[in-house]
């Protein structure tokens, strides 16, 4: 059961590692802005999303696991609201790069 | 083990290079961005070391609240940039000078320590149960050290009056320039109203549970200041003038019950900054409560800036 465990958090971590390399090299890589963006939000997300997921069966307790779950949550609620006022400041102030 | 001298090696790597390129960049809003990539990755550095009050206090002063500062120093200084007026070579020598022989300091401290570091330590651990707080860093600062962590207070009160103290007298006791993005119901409206709540509760934890786990009242404070300072730029909540007589109260109360309590030692304890037996720690969390309100009163207005506007009659 253990190493059932052990071998979930290696998968889902691994994998959201993956997202987050493959958000780096769209934010590297991407043309304009609101690309770039596009590649970050995903990383939020998913990456994010996987990381935590992986981490939960090795959580100390219940309260340990719900305080992961809330720092994705407050991850994401910032990561949109912020990549929306960059998103409006872009199509206000015309695209630069 | 070897994975984690990985992390580390990959991490000294990246602090190095991104501290070079706070230096190398030419836009002051580069270096800035950059300064604040800078604190985060120090903070990430001081929890390998364990320690976690420091890292706490990096993420939050360092790389937030310092971050806000110089942002709106650049800000500033991008009117000054644009007029094509640099420092002199000589200066930026000289600064450059100073600047790699405190590095030079500070390195060879490090690499070439004393055959035996000193360290009081163990005679701080030694003692911590009496003062009954469970947080050895709060212990050294509030009962071993607490006179270094009232003048720290004061000073941020004196840093606070050097910013006031920068505007013309006719907009004195007016309300801080600080930018309003009266934009209604965007999305950053719906953030300042969601977001605080949350901090709120997360600041008064952080000051709370400084007595027993890493924690204080200056990382506390720091997250008040913040939800304060989201507020006033969503125009949710008005700047308030600094002539309010309840900012001014607010802003004095931490030090000043510091400084009752410190007295106050004379008549219990026949010292200053002395708390009586058993009554140690319900003193300092009195303290730390009263002084994470004034840390973030203090913090809030120092990222508001200076006044720059009267209130209208």
């Amino acid at each position: 059961m253990n190493l059932a465990l052990d071998i979930f958090t290696v998968a889902a971590v691994s994998t959201g590692a993956l997202f987050f390399l493959a958000g780096t090299v769209g934010l590297i890589r991407f043309p304009d802005s609101l690309t770039r963006l596009h590649a970050l939000t995903k990383v939020d997300n998913l990456g994010l999303g996987l990381v935590v997921l992986g981490l939960l069966p090795q959580a100390d307790g219940l309260f340990a696991a719900l305080k992961l779950v809330s720092i994705w949550l407050l991850v994401q609620l910032s990561g949109a609201i912020v990549t929306q006022l960059i998103a409006g400041a872009v199509r206000q102030h015309g695209r630069r790069g | 083990m070897s994975i984690l001298s990985f992390f580390d090696g990959g991490l000294v790597i990246l602090i190095l290079s991104i501290g070079a390129s706070t230096i190398v960049v030419r836009e002051a809003f580069a270096a800035v961005i950059a300064f604040v990539v800078y604190g985060l990755l120090l903070a990430v550095a001081w929890v390998r070391l364990s320690a976690i009050d420091v890292a706490l206090t990096e993420a939050a002063i360092g790389g937030g609240m310092t971050g806000m500062l110089l942002l709106g120093a650049a800000a500033r200084l991008r009117l000054a940039e644009s007029t094509g007026a640099r420092t002199g070579l000589p200066t930026r020598f000289a600064i450059a000078v100073l600047c790699g022989l405190i590095t030079a300091g500070l390195a060879a401290a490090i690499l070439f320590p004393p055959e035996v570091v000193p360290t009081l330590a163990p005679t701080a651990m030694e003692n911590l149960p009496q003062t009954g707080l469970g947080n050895p860093v709060a212990g050294v600062l509030f009962v071993y050290r607490a006179l270094d962590t009232l003048l720290e207070k004061v000073v941020l009160l004196l840093a606070l009056l050097g910013v006031w103290s920068l505007a013309p007298d006719r907009v004195w006791g007016g309300i801080p320039g600080l930018r309003v993005y009266a934009q209604p119901n965007s999305t950053l409206t719906f953030l300042a109203q969601l977001l605080p709540p949350l901090g709120i509760m997360v600041g008064i934890y952080m000051c709370w549970v400084g007595a027993k786990d890493p924690g204080g009242a200056f990382q506390g404070g720091t997250i008040l200041a913040a939800m304060w300072l989201l507020a006033i730029i969503a125009g949710l909540e008005r700047a308030p003038s600094i002539s309010q007589p309840w900012l001014r109260g607010l802003l004095v109360v931490g030090p000043m019950i510091f400084l009752v309590i410190g007295l106050a030692g004379f008549a219990w304890a026949d010292a200053f900054l002395a708390y009586p037996p058993g009554y140690a720690k319900p003193l300092i969390v009195a303290v730390e409560a009263a002084l994470t309100l004034s840390i973030g009163a203090a913090l809030g207005m120092l990222a508001a800036g200076p006044p720059e506007r009267v209130r209208q009659p």
